[in-house]
């Protein structure tokens, strides 16, 4: 039992930094770089993003001895565009001026390929209890990620973190990283850091081996 | 009219860029333009099949969803994979020509994010089916245009020597920034008009 609980602990794990979905695997990149302008914004696609994850793994897994093989891309699409239009209708009632602000965007976590590859590689392949986990911890590691991209932008673009002000008046706001060029430099950038330390680490191991 | 149907194109060719200012169509945009003649292709392919949907999606959104408006988005994914499944079976019959330059990129492309995302805004905006095709003529140009000029700058980086930590994704990253941040000067040229 013991041990089942380590390999559970694994799968959740997994997802938040060794296989982080975003900047190691760089998976559902399209919907996501376009919203993150804010920290809120963000909080809010990640949300979502992270709501329809567990439940779609959820349904995948429990249907997994029912669904044909022939069909099974297709069923994880309907199973997925079913959770992401409840998603789409949440918050259109809960929280109206996010939901305007992010538009398209929510409908588009449909074509997410994060998502679906989770579906295919993971949840269709395992037991139900095995499934919520790797998705709570690809959804938690999407959410790191995302919310990193969010605050750099926020910050160096606005001067402030969820609409407090940080750096006072005198600070002059990079307005680009709110438009679209900063969403690439600050994920290039992002990317550029993680792999000078895995690089980093990589030649200490060599040196100490 | 003319000019209007002009502006529409205008405004997704180059202004809101499909791939350099909402994101949309990224993974083959960073993943595959390492040739400009591959990138071309990709390009056509989406064009076409940006154009199946404009016509799908202006379709159901007449007939179809005003009777069930909370399928829109099932229903254009199902369809929208269904008919260009059919359509590529139709031209690898009457056109091997065409099929072999589109080749492997039409079923890729189905599951893309712009085309999906092309649906949405062309519903969102409220396109007829002429100011429909217009679009996606305009938004499929755009993301042609886009993945050109990244295979070029790639093909040229490819002899440069390059840090290793900036290497890959990163280095196709801040590219797009830049190329990003050229586009953004568009954002002027009609404001006068």
């Amino acid at each position: 039992m013991g041990k089942d609980q380590h390999t559970d602990w694994d799968v959740l794990i997994k997802g938040l930094w060794r296989e982080n979905p975003v900047f190691v695997a760089v998976l559902g990149m399209c919907p996501t770089l376009a919203v993150t302008n804010t920290a809120i914004n963000s909080l809010a696609m990640a949300s979502a993003t992270f709501f329809v994850l567990v439940f779609s793994s959820l349904f995948v897994s429990l249907l997994r001895k029912v669904i044909a093989k022939q069909v099974r891309i297709t069923t994880y699409i309907v199973i997925i565009a079913t959770f992401v239009s409840l998603v789409d209708m949440l918050l259109a009632a809960l929280v109206p001026d996010i939901h305007k602000e992010l538009g398209a965007f929510i409908a588009l976590i449909v074509v997410n390929c994060l998502i679906l590859g989770r579906q295919e590689s993971f949840a269709a392949k395992n037991k139900v209890g095995a499934a919520l986990m790797d998705a709570i911890g690809m959804g938690l590691g999407f959410t790191i990620a995302l919310l990193m991209i969010g605050i750099v932008r926020e910050l160096l673009g606005n001067g402030s973190l969820f609409d407090i002000p940080i750096f006072g008046t005198s600070f002059e706001p990079w307005i680009i990283m709110i438009l679209p060029p900063g969403g690439f430099f600050t994920l290039g950038f992002l990317l550029l850091l993680f792999n000078a330390v895995a690089l980093r680490r990589a030649k200490a191991n060599a040196i100490t081996s | 009219m003319a000019q209007e149907l002009l502006w529409i194109f205008i405004s997704a060719l180059l202004i809101n860029n499909f791939t350099l200012t909402y994101f949309l169509g990224i993974c083959p945009f960073l993943g595959v333009s390492n040739k400009v003649d591959t990138a071309l292709r990709l390009g056509l392919a989406n064009i076409f099949v940006m154009i199946i949907t404009a016509v799908a999606a202006w379709a159901l959104n007449t007939y179809v969803l005003i009777y069930a408006p909370y399928l829109r988005l099932i229903s254009f994914i199902i369809v929208i994979a269904s008919t260009v499944q059919f359509v590529e079976m139709a031209i690898k019959k009457w056109s091997p020509e065409l099929f072999r330059a589109l080749g492997i990129f039409l079923p890729l492309i189905t599951t893309n994010c712009a085309i999906l995302g092309l649906a949405l805004f062309a519903t969102n905006k409220g396109y007829g089916l002429l100011e429909g095709i217009v679009y996606a003529l305009g938004a499929g140009g755009g993301v042609t245009l886009a993945l050109i000029l990244m295979a070029g700058i790639r093909e040229e980086t490819r002899v440069l020597d390059i840090p290793d930590a900036v290497k890959g994704t990163a280095l196709s990253l801040i590219v797009a920034g830049i190329l990003s941040m050229a586009f953004m000067g568009f954002a002027g040229m009609f404001s006068a008009a």
